[in-house]
């Protein structure tokens, strides 16, 4: 194992870890997308481009922006009670 | 449960897992060890077969373009089924001016990026065999590329842009070109979606036969799969009605 990817994968543990002690829903969220482009770094570093396509347009565009609309819907119905 | 029983618990079945996932990776092969057979098998003949430069692409929509066939099924199903449960939510409840104004520099910065991201989708989608990429990733960044639009300015700029039926006609008439060109196969005398045009020559643009087809195909129902997403996602937030 060469040192980047060693590192890259330290960065994807201590991401996934920051995403489950983010206590803030929409923090939470952000530090998901975050944590989603590490995920990319660590697929490209291990020569999977295919996959880190795959991963960028999903984990740090796609899901962030369905979960972040649902967590705005969900916040204004509990605000309008 | 108290704190002090629950961290007792946490801590006995942590080291249990730990046990476990340290017993579990010491058996592994070694980093970098590679034992299957049909990788290698893929490495060595998809070239010669497919003519495609990405062995990934090749595998996606020539070996294997059957499952991704099943695929594409399953996202028009899942975007089929998150359109009927937020159907409530119509075109003329949305409160189009709700929302933030955003700043000049982000609607600036958003508005270039609009056109620079969407050629890149399309891009990725034409590309999927000689470089990385394919339908799949060109269509989500296709799409998403029109998103921006709804992020850099409101949403009555997105909902003018979108038609949503002509989001659903994409997605459909993607998922029904994929299996129009495995029926091609089976008109020209081969199996279902067995390449029926010249494989041409390896590293051009008309090369890898039925791969670019299925590509464009599969890149025009998730483009369009997303836009349907995005639309009734955007209306629910929007939607002036509470139900």
């Amino acid at each position: 194992m060469i040192p980047l990817q060693a590192v890259t994968m330290t960065l994807v543990a201590v991401g996934g870890l920051a995403v489950v002690l983010a206590r803030d829903v929409v923090r939470q969220a952000l530090v998901n997308s975050f944590f989603g482009l590490a995920l990319v770094v660590l697929f490209l570093v291990f020569q999977a481009p295919d996959v880190a396509l795959s991963a960028i347009t999903v984990g740090s565009a796609a899901a962030p922006l369905v979960i972040v609309i649902a967590i705005l819907r969900v916040r204004r119905r509990e605000g309008k009670r | 449960m108290s704190h002090r029983v629950r961290t007792v618990l946490f801590l006995v079945g942590g080291a249990g897992l730990a046990a476990l996932l340290g017993w579990a990776f010491s058996g592994l092969p070694a980093f970098g060890e590679y034992h299957g057979v049909y990788g290698r098998l893929i490495n060595r003949e998809t070239l010669g077969q497919t003519h495609a430069l990405s062995a990934i692409a090749a595998v996606t929509f020539d070996y294997r373009g059957f499952d991704t066939l099943g695929e594409e099924f399953i996202l028009l199903a899942s975007v089929l089924g998150v359109a009927l449960l937020l159907r409530e939510a119509r075109e003329r409840d949305v409160d189009a001016s709700r929302g933030a104004e955003t700043f000049d520099p982000i609607r600036a910065t958003g508005l270039v990026a609009v056109p620079v991201v969407f050629l890149l989708g399309l891009f990725v989608i034409t590309h999927g065999y000689l470089t990385p990429g394919g339908g799949f990733q060109g269509g989500v960044v296709t799409g998403l590329a029109i998103v921006l639009v709804w992020l850099a300015t409101d949403f009555r700029s997105y909902a003018a842009l979108v038609r949503k039926p002509l989001a659903d006609l994409a997605d459909g008439l993607g998922a029904g070109a994929y299996v129009a060109v495995g029926v091609g196969g089976l008109l020209a005398g081969g199996a279902f979606l067995e390449s029926f045009i010249p494989r041409g020559t390896i590293g051009e643009l008309t090369s890898s036969g039925t791969i670019g087809l299925l590509s464009w195909a599969a890149g025009i129902e998730v483009a369009g799969a997303m836009l349907l997403l995005a639309s009734e996602f955007l209306e629910e937030l929007l939607a002036r009605r509470e139900r």
